[in-house]
């Protein structure tokens, strides 16, 4: 029974909790439980509730009873990346300089994920302050890939991707900036949404890029995805850059599942060169299936994407230099004081170099280098102008076609430590997420397949323009149909056993 | 574009507060070097007629009235997770040192 409940979708544990079939406490228990089993040899929590949860499920089982209104989710316990503050819970967003810090509040979109009656479970590991593609920067140790334990699970959001692979959580909440949402899905054979900039607030998300980053849904299905995006999405005061118009229903895309008459464009510069060769084959499988369901394929010409990753490790850094300005060791966090004392300069800086990993320090320094008198036109005023560059390739190709595809990433996940001493090979990594940070468009990776070479999982990439989100639900919905039809069932069906063959580094990782 | 040196890293260090090792400075000197000779193409592209975007979204200021929310923390909230406070108020060490 337990073992059946962690494997269904949210959609489906949610009717099972409507029709009075299954309690919240039941469901709850189960993950919490799977989370006792796998999650030493896993490592995707930094923080589990354990019976807080269950009380807050026996809350909404009280209220499912008393007849009260509740949504498709209610009851469906959520994991929740630790970018996002919880009130209650800690939030370290992967880092020292915050362990043990409890916020007194809650992020919006957990606010939402809460009235909608969602049980979280706990909060999932990362790369510190979503600074990496690979979870090795988390700095409570990596989170390990549920299909091969030796390798990433991808990131920043590692541990939302590998909770929901692993059963451990239904569906996730994740932030993107530069694809920590996308990757991780497309390594881990999972499901991850980036919105569109705007759509989802980004109040109490511990801000790494402001202009980039937005919080998103992170599930085992395309359906799941929507669903968490309708609680999500919205206008909130609270965050000024968030998009004041109602959205329609992405439950309602996935429902309609129809790409006769979708014209699809083929992102040329992301299809080729550098992209393992089963990445390729699984992405041009799906775009034959789609075709042969009334698809139009075309390609198009982004000429402007191969300086994307240029332009957004100069913006990125930038940003996040002045948004970790506020890790000043006075109002949370750890303080350091330097031996025989200081002054608060002395104590902030001392912090600083104990509270930040490497790669946080690495890329304060380049941001705080290329925002500095002498260089900034040449550095970020230059990476400003390729974001107008790169939305301008966005706009050419929406002229002719309804959504964008490519790979979503260019390999298979890693082995651990291979790209560590190598941070610019890291960096190329993101190069088919990247573009849409910068133009703020929405973007979504499904799985597409396993790699034939070495058996790991392969996603694909939908970009729509801004605001049209509801395309991804749509032509993604319609893509898990075919590929699960030709694989008899979903791709995870397919992942190794955790629960048999992982015990004993469980009991290892507890000792 | 200039090299970077070992002095400007250290500089770098001061102005963003982190009170970086001597090894760390000589290691990410090597390294951002690297990282901005990957980063330069962008003055490539970069033409004088290309107008800068800082935000990916067009929007207007936003603006509210001027009262208080509903979601403002008290001051035993807001002083929860400091490391050090005094009654209502944050306590940090000496701002001035002894030869200031």
């Amino acid at each position: 029974m337990s073992d059946e409940l962690i494997r269904l979708s949210a959609a489906a544990l949610g009717a099972k909790l409507a029709s009075g079939e299954v309690s919240s406490v039941e469901a709850t228990r189960a993950h919490l439980d799977r989370i006792a089993a796998v999650d030493g040899a896993v490592h995707a929590f930094l923080h589990v509730e354990g019976e807080r949860a269950i009380e807050t499920a026996a809350e909404i089982d009280r209220q499912r009873a008393a007849g009260a209104p509740l949504g498709p989710l209610a009851g469906v316990p959520i994991a929740i990346k630790d970018v996002l503050v919880t009130k209650g819970m800690p939030s370290t967003s992967g880092s020292r300089i915050l362990e043990g810090w409890i916020p007194p509040y809650d992020a919006t979109p957990v606010t939402k994920v809460r009235e909608a009656g969602m049980i979280p479970l706990g909060k999932t590991n990362m790369d510190e302050f979503a600074m990496g593609s690979s979870t090795e920067h988390s700095a409570y140790g990596p989170t390990h890939n549920p299909w091969d334990l030796d390798r990433i699970p991808g990131g920043s959001g590692g541990g939302s991707a590998a909770s929901v692979a692993a059963f451990e959580a239904p569906l996730a909440l994740g932030s993107d900036t530069g694809g920590s949402i996308r990757q991780p899905a497309h390594v881990t054979g999972t499901v991850g949404v980036k919105p569109t900039y705007g759509a989802v607030s980004r109040y109490g998300s511990i801000a790494l890029a402001s202009s980039l980053d937005q919080i998103g849904p992170v599930t085992r299905n395309v359906l799941d995805a929507a669903l968490l995006h309708d609680v999500i999405a919205g206008h909130d005061p609270l965050d000024s850059t968030s998009i004041p118009e109602k959205w329609p229903s992405m439950a309602d895309a996935v429902r309609r599942a129809d790409v006769s008459g979708l014209r699809i464009g083929v992102i040329k510069e992301l299809d080729g060169e550098g992209f393992q060769a089963g990445v390729r084959q699984r992405f041009h499988e799906s775009l034959e299936l789609l075709e042969k369901q009334g698809a139009e394929i075309v390609e198009v010409s982004a000429p402007h994407f191969e300086y994307a990753i240029a332009a957004y490790y100069l913006i990125l850094p930038a940003e996040a230099s002045s948004n970790l300005a506020k890790f000043d060791s006075v109002r949370f966090g750890l303080r350091v004081t330097p031996e025989g004392g200081g002054t608060v300069e002395q104590v902030m800086s001392a912090t600083r170099e104990a509270g930040f990993g490497p790669e946080v320090k690495r890329r304060i320094i380049l941001g705080t280098y290329a925002l500095s008198a002498g260089y900034y036109d040449a550095y970020y005023g230059s990476a400003q102008k390729v974001r107008t560059l790169v939305q301008r390739d966005f706009d050419a190709a929406f002229a002719n076609v309804d959504v964008l595809a490519s790979p979503t990433a260019p390999t298979t996940a890693f082995k651990f430590g291979e790209k560590m001493a190598d941070p610019v090979s890291m960096y190329l990594n993101d190069i088919a997420t990247i573009p849409a940070n910068l133009a703020g468009v929405p973007g979504i990776s499904l799985p597409s397949g396993l790699a034939p070479e070495d058996g790991l999982p392969v996603g694909i990439q939908f970009l729509a323009p801004a605001r049209e989100d509801a395309r991804l639900y749509n032509v993604g919905a319609a893509l898990e149909q075919l590929l699960e039809a030709r694989w008899g069932g979903p791709l995870l069906a397919q992942a190794p056993d955790l629960s048999s063959h992982e015990l004993t580094a469980t009991e290892e990782g507890a000792l | 574009m200039s090299e970077i040196t070992a002095e400007q890293v250290a500089h770098l260090a001061n102005l963003a507060r982190i009170a970086l090792t001597d090894e760390e400075i000589e290691h990410l000197t090597t390294e951002l070097g690297q990282i901005m000779h990957a980063v330069e193409q962008v003055s490539e592209v970069a033409t004088p007629d290309v107008p800068p975007t800082s935000h990916p979204i067009p929007m207007q200021n936003v603006f509210r009235d001027d009262v208080v929310g509903t979601t403002v923390l008290t001051a035993d909230e807001a002083l929860a997770g400091a490391p050090e406070s005094d009654d209502s108020r944050f306590k940090v060490s000496a701002i001035l040192g002894e030869e200031q």
